[in-house]
């Protein structure tokens, strides 16, 4: 499909600005350390996610052995535990998730896909990374405090926060707050990046129409954090300045073991509404890129042009506006006025819709498609099988009656795990199997890859599935344990253990992945330019791994959308974006479209 | 290399950003990346601002002691009389005549005159200064006073906390605005963009153009002021 909106093929505005001038690194530390690429960049900030997505991973490991096994690890004691859910939550989400899909895809795959030769920005852009790994070192260095890290859960809500019954209130609440400012100032460097790159450096043909859902993804992600987390910096600011100035802005007059304390006046709910006016659009900041990326795993390794690309697009436009004006759902029970929670209720489900289109138009691409079940793929389809597993459970807890009697039972753990915990992390590793051979020049290994898939997904969902169960009979989230309640049935002890030990087992798959990605990088099959005869820019690139300034001395020029596959009568069965003519089987060369 | 060429012509009004959007390389046209990117940083900027300030409307609506009244806490005594807010009103002027001076600035800038532009850069950057070298005296009259962060003798301890938090946020932001005022009038009179000296970490071409973009910042400092003057002094 060559669209209209720039006329008829071949017609293609002139170069509006000056070719980018770009920083030529003069030693080995400015080619690979204070690297101005953005390529560079994104590894970098890919392998920082990763790593201290790890000790989340392990911390999980810590939480589900107590939980399955409570009281025979006795290191794990109450206090150790709510160090883990929270420490765990926080890198999950932040430290791993944001990362990895906004500085790491974000990084490696806009200015290839848009056809720039880097970041407008390059030397913000390493910054950006380095201001990261700050936050990263600061938010290890908890750890290892006097008190240790916080233990406030990841919500990090005063006043129990910051009182002296929360292990870490000393110093680990402390460097958890600085450590999201850092973040959050890192983050701002690198978004401005991203959403002025998009905006403002695409090459000549590539209109916002024509850009790849992926990019969309990303781009939109990116804006909502630029909005969205100026709530958590608020939040953090004013709540270092509770805990180490003594003011009250989060803190209500209190009484501690018999003591009035010093706190008085403060708003305890405001903190709540900055949090999750930041944490609502979180998720989609996380989900976003994931629909991108997935979108575009789908169409390539299914030979078929995405179902309803302009719907697609208006989609997530329309689900990152309307995740501004839902946050209030995560506070049914803290004692809002109840016509909030009809308010909140309903925009909830109103983004039900654009993202109930999202899901349909995946399932329609694949409909008569020539299905590969390539990893990618697997992952692909692994991913929108969770992701209405998670969001179906959503449509429960956003209304406020049904959340009530929900809220805080480990049905909310399996919801949001299958929904932003599992589903993305499906897509991450889709993706990384997907783009590997374009960041090295070699595959990923096909077998192991398909190990690692059938162990995560169907693991995931031998983990988090009996959770839903759990919640239902009662058993809530953030127990250390659960001692000899009502709802603790034998039923409920057998399977903790099970989800434990599946939880070990899933786990221990994650280092099958590892191994591959370091095998594959020196034994890995020559994968070539494109080896998944995929249309968009960056499987075009003059060179594999791409050069420094990522095209040769012409940038790429866009004559057509990034979904041209299986095009009847054309000789191949995809187009690349950049090819002004479709060839015609046994037609002549360079006949006409 | 890609020869750069006038765009064609383009229709006006709606139809004309309908045009640019939906046109390939450029979203807004005419507006560099580094305007792009000021613009959108300042939308960042405001959002933190505006949920500082909506939440120091908050404790102010939730503490149950009454607030300390601001014409009284912001007096100053001259001579005998009592000015209320007599200091917050010259602190005002001098930030609103600093966005004048600036303005001037960018735009002898544009016709490349050297010294005017760093001359004006350099009063801009000395007003700036005065302006937070007269909200440290203000802090300090203040802190003599008792005001404390958590708390203080008259009233809400929520008073000074906001007080120290936004003020000391806002002046944060004019003093990095002065050290920049600093750094690029220098650049501008040594001629760095006369002769497109590169940047030593970017390598990039100088460019008058960071004049303006300086400007925005700094115009958007003073406009923030003018709401923390509003919300905060004048309530
Ligand atoms: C192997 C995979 C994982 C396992 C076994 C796991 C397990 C757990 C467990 C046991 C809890 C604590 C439940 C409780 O006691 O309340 C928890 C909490 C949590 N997890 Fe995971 N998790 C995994 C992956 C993830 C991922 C990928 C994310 C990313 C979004 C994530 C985000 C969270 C969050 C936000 C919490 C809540 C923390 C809190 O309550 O403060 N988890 N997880
Ligand atoms: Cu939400």
């Amino acid at each position: 499909m060559v669209d209209g909106t720039l006329g008829a093929v071949g017609a293609v505005p002139p170069a509006e600005v000056e070719d980018m001038e770009l920083y030529h690194p003069k030693s080995w530390v400015t080619r690979y350390v204070f690297c101005q690429d953005a390529k560079v960049i994104s590894i970098q900030y890919s392998l920082t996610a990763l790593s201290i997505g790890l000790v989340a991973l392990v911390l999980s490991w810590l939480m589900r052995l107590q939980l399955g096994f409570p009281s025979v690890f006795s290191f794990i004691d109450a206090n150790a535990y709510y160090q883990f859910i929270t420490m765990h939550g926080m890198i999950m989400v932040i430290y791993l998730l944001t990362a990895i899909l906004l500085g790491g895809f974000g990084n490696y795959l806009i200015p290839l896909m848009v056809g720039a030769r880097d970041m407008v920005f390059p030397y913000v852009n390493m910054l950006s990374y380095w201001v990261y790994l700050l936050a990263v070192l600061v938010l290890v260095a908890s750890f290892f405090v006097p008190g240790g890290a916080t233990g406030a859960g990841w919500t990090l809500y005063p006043p129990q926060a910051i009182l002296s019954g929360t292990p870490g209130r000393d110093w680990g609440i402390i460097l958890m707050l600085a450590s999201l400012i850092i973040f959050i100032v890192g983050f701002t460097m690198g978004g401005l990046n991203y959403v002025v790159t998009v905006l403002q450096a695409r090459t000549r043909g590539m209109t916002l129409m024509r850009m790849p859902l992926t990019v969309w993804g990303i781009f939109t992600a990116s804006v909502m954090a630029l909005l969205a987390f100026p709530a958590l910096f608020v939040g953090a600011v004013m709540m270092l300045f509770d805990r180490v100035l003594g003011t009250s802005f989060f803190m209500p007059a209190l009484v501690e073991m018999g003591q009035q304390l010093q706190y008085g006046g403060g708003s305890p709910i405001l903190f709540q509404h900055l949090f999750w006016f930041f944490g609502h659009p979180e998720v989609y900041i996380v989900a976003l890129p994931a629909f991108g990326i997935v979108s575009d795993l789908i169409s390539t390794h299914a030979r078929r042009n995405i179902f309803g690309y302009r719907m697609m697009v208006w989609a997530i436009v329309a689900i990152g506006a309307l995740s501004f004006v839902v946050w209030a759902h995560h506070m049914y029970v803290s004692g809002m006025n109840p016509y909030f929670g009809f308010f909140f209720a309903t925009t909830t489900l109103i983004i039900a819709i654009p993202t109930a289109i999202k899901v349909y138009n995946w399932v329609l691409t694949l409909w008569l498609g020539d299905i590969h079940l390539t990893v990618p793929m697997l992952f692909a389809l692994g991913f929108i099988v969770t992701f209405i597993s998670g969001g179906l459970t959503g449509l429960f807890l956003g209304n406020a009656v049904v959340d009530v009697p929900l809220s805080d039972t480990m049905f909310v753990v399996a919801h949001f795990h299958m929904v932003m915990g599992v589903a993305p992390i499906l897509v991450i590793f889709g993706a990384i199997y997907h783009w590997y051979p374009k960041v090295t020049g070699r595959m990923l290994n096909e077998a192991l890859g398909q190990l690692h898939f059938w162990i995560t997904f169907l693991g995931a969902y031998a983990i988090f599935f009996p959770m839903h169960y759990l919640g239902l009979v009662g058993v809530p989230r953030r127990y250390h344990e659960l001692g000899e309640a009502a709802f603790n049935t034998p039923s409920v002890g057998t399977l903790n253990a099970f989800i434990t030990i599946v939880a070990l087992i899933v786990g221990a798959a994650q280092l099958v992945f590892l191994f591959n990605l370091a095998w594959s990088l020196v034994r890995g099959k020559e994968a070539g330019g494109n080896p998944w005869k995929a249309t968009t820019l960056e499987w075009q690139t003059p060179e594999t791994p791409p050069a420094h300034g990522n095209w040769g001395k012409e940038l790429p020029v866009v004559y057509r959308w990034a979904y041209d596959y299986s095009v009847p009568g054309a000789e191949e069965d995809f187009v690349p974006q950049n090819q002004p003519v479709v060839a015609r089987a046994g037609a002549r060369e360079g006949a006409p479209a | 290399m890609n020869k750069v060429q006038e765009a064609i012509v383009r229709p006006s009004g709606w139809r004309g950003i309908v045009a640019d959007w939906s046109g390939d390389q450029r979203a807004f046209k005419n507006v560099s990346w580094g305007k792009a990117m000021m613009w959108i940083f300042l939308l960042s900027d405001t959002f933190i601002f505006g949920l500082f300030l909506l939440s120091y409307m908050t404790v102010r609506m939730s503490t149950i002691v009454p607030w300390p009244n601001p014409s009284e806490v912001f007096a100053l005594t001259i001579g005998d009389r009592k000015m209320p807010l007599i200091l917050i009103a010259i602190m005002t002027f001098i930030l609103i005549s600093s966005s004048g001076t600036m303005a001037m600035a960018v735009n002898f800038g544009y016709r490349r005159d050297r010294v005017k532009t760093a001359v004006l850069m350099l009063l801009t950057a000395a007003l700036g200064a005065t302006f937070v070298g007269m909200q440290a005296f203000e802090w300090t009259k203040l802190i003599v006073e008792g005001v404390r962060p958590w708390g203080n003798p008259w009233g809400a301890p929520q008073f000074g906390s906001s007080f120290f938090l936004i003020t000391g946020f806002h002046g944060t932001h004019v003093s990095i605005g002065v050290i920049f005022l600093a750094i690029i009038a220098r650049k501008v009179l040594r001629g760095d963009f006369d002769r497109e000296r590169r940047g030593f970490f970017t390598s990039r071409k100088g460019n008058y153009e960071i004049v303006e973009i300086m400007g925005l910042y700094w115009h958007f400092v003073d406009l923030v002021w003018v709401f923390i003057f509003a919300l905060f002094y004048l309530w």
